[in-house]
């Protein structure tokens, strides 16, 4: 390829209509409380590996349903339970990120 | 003989109000300037939180107030001083000699046209939260297609927004976009919907409950990030693009309908009754209470009091309280004049 000097970057946009959400429609099946996260945060913020290594359950929800892998953010799961704790909506957290890696499996 | 009030404005707070006023002895006098009662809600379909018939509510009103004496299509033409009140002269040629005037002269709705950026009036599929009730009472509209794919509601339409001079949160547009995708999902259940949000104001009774209703029973999506443009593709669907604030990345939406959730704003009418009567406005446009706490009702000038949306925007249940609360202040303050 000739060099002109100049790349082209991809787009990252992300396009809702189009991404592929299967895995998410998974693990509602799984765990029908996926869909009532309402992203406040709590999870992330008691995460004992949030600091360490980027896990927040919350970024993993929203992730899957704009396509992403999350695996590497679930790796940092110890599946302490915390997060179960502190969630609003009472989301079964410890139990839907085992569903999670489940399907994952 | 019945003392008169004059109440100007015929929508619910004006009806609650004429409503109230005859059950305390008085004679109220509606202007309405439409040729009919209701205003904004006796265009609505539904009302949250119980999905309770609009057309009902405004049905039931208008059966109670049948002994008011009440002029459509009429507008107030002048309003001046009296000695111990106030001379109203109507359009419709008729002097009214009262000592107090309601003013429940409402708001506008935000003409969604002046969000350039949206295409209201542009596009073929971008409709108002309006004009979604209208289609729900069952008055036909070729913007809606027979079975949507992929539907978008914009929260903050002409709220919340300083450049288009409104700075004020419309109150009641987060909720009725929550229940107008739930009654979009109720009538096209493959139909993927998504609502773009600066925030979520869902401050009501039930109104939690609606939102957790949403998102467990009907799968609505919501999205961080105000929608910042919208486009045609060449097929005719419309684009939209928004930022995704809670990932950080850009997003982009090809949907086959836009509900654009339309605001509160100043009702023209109002400023112009302001100027009249000498009401001071308050800095966000609306008509200024005397105070924000204790007299909501209450106006600089003696007599006229206020009701409902013509003070900033108001649910429905707050405007009927509202009038309730100004009928009984108009009673007291004519009882001490006595």
């Amino acid at each position: 390829m000739t060099d002109f000097g100049f790349k082209l970057s991809k787009s990252s946009a992300v396009e809702l209509d189009k991404v592929d959400t299967t895995l998410f429609e998974r693990l509602c099946e799984a765990s029908p409380d996926a869909r009532i996260c309402m992203n406040c945060g709590s999870c992330g913020a008691t995460c004992t590996a949030g600091p360490y290594s980027g896990m927040s359950l919350r970024k993993v929800l929203l992730g899957l349903q704009r396509g992403q892998d999350v695996r590497p953010l679930l790796s940092g799961c110890m599946l302490c339970g915390k997060c179960t704790m502190v969630c609003p909506r009472g989301i079964n957290t410890r139990n839907l990120i085992l569903n999670l890696c489940r399907i994952y499996d | 003989m019945k003392e008169n009030v004059v109440i100007i404005g015929g929508g619910i707070a004006g009806m609650e109000a004429a409503r109230q006023l005859l059950l305390l002895g008085y004679h109220p006098i509606v202007v309405e300037q439409k040729d009919r009662l209701g205003g904004h809600v006796g265009q609505w379909h539904r009302l949250f939180p119980d999905m309770a018939s609009a057309q009902d509510l405004i049905r039931g009103l208008g059966e109670e107030i049948s002994d008011a004496n009440i002029f459509l299509e009429t507008k107030v033409n002048s309003i001046n001083r009296l000695r111990d009140g106030y001379q109203v002269m109507l359009s419709n040629g008729v002097n009214v000699a009262c000592r107090s005037l309601l003013v429940a002269s409402g708001f506008q709705l935000f003409d969604a046209a002046r969000k350039e950026e949206y295409g209201y009036g542009v596009y073929d599929h971008v409709i108002t939260n309006s004009d979604l009730e209208a289609w729900f009472n069952g008055k036909p509209d070729v913007r809606i297609p027979e079975v949507p794919e992929n539907v978008g509601f914009v929260h903050c339409v002409g709220s919340r927004d300083l450049k288009a001079g409104n700075l004020e949160c419309s109150k009641v547009c987060c909720m009725t976009a929550v229940k107008q995708a739930i009654e979009i999902k109720e009538k096209f259940p493959s139909a993927r919907v998504w609502c773009f949000y600066m925030d979520l104001r869902l401050f009501g009774k039930k109104y939690e409950d609606f939102y957790l209703g949403a998102q467990q029973e009907y799968g609505i999506q919501f999205v961080r990030g105000r929608v910042s443009e919208v486009g045609e593709t060449a097929d005719g669907r419309l684009q939209v693009k928004a930022e995704d604030t809670l990932t950080g990345k850009p997003l982009r939406v090809r949907l086959d309908l836009l509900v654009l959730m339309a605001g509160m704003a100043c009702n023209p009418e109002m400023t112009r009754l302001a100027r009249m009567a000498r009401l001071d406005i308050d800095s966000d446009g609306f008509l200024k209470s005397l105070d924000n706490i204790r007299s909501i009702n209450a106006s600089n000038r003696p007599g006229i009091f206020f009701a409902g949306a013509c003070t900033g925007p108001k649910t429905v249940p707050e405007t009927l309280a509202e009038a309730r609360a100004a009928a009984l202040d108009i009673h007291r303050y004519l009882q001490k004049g006595l």
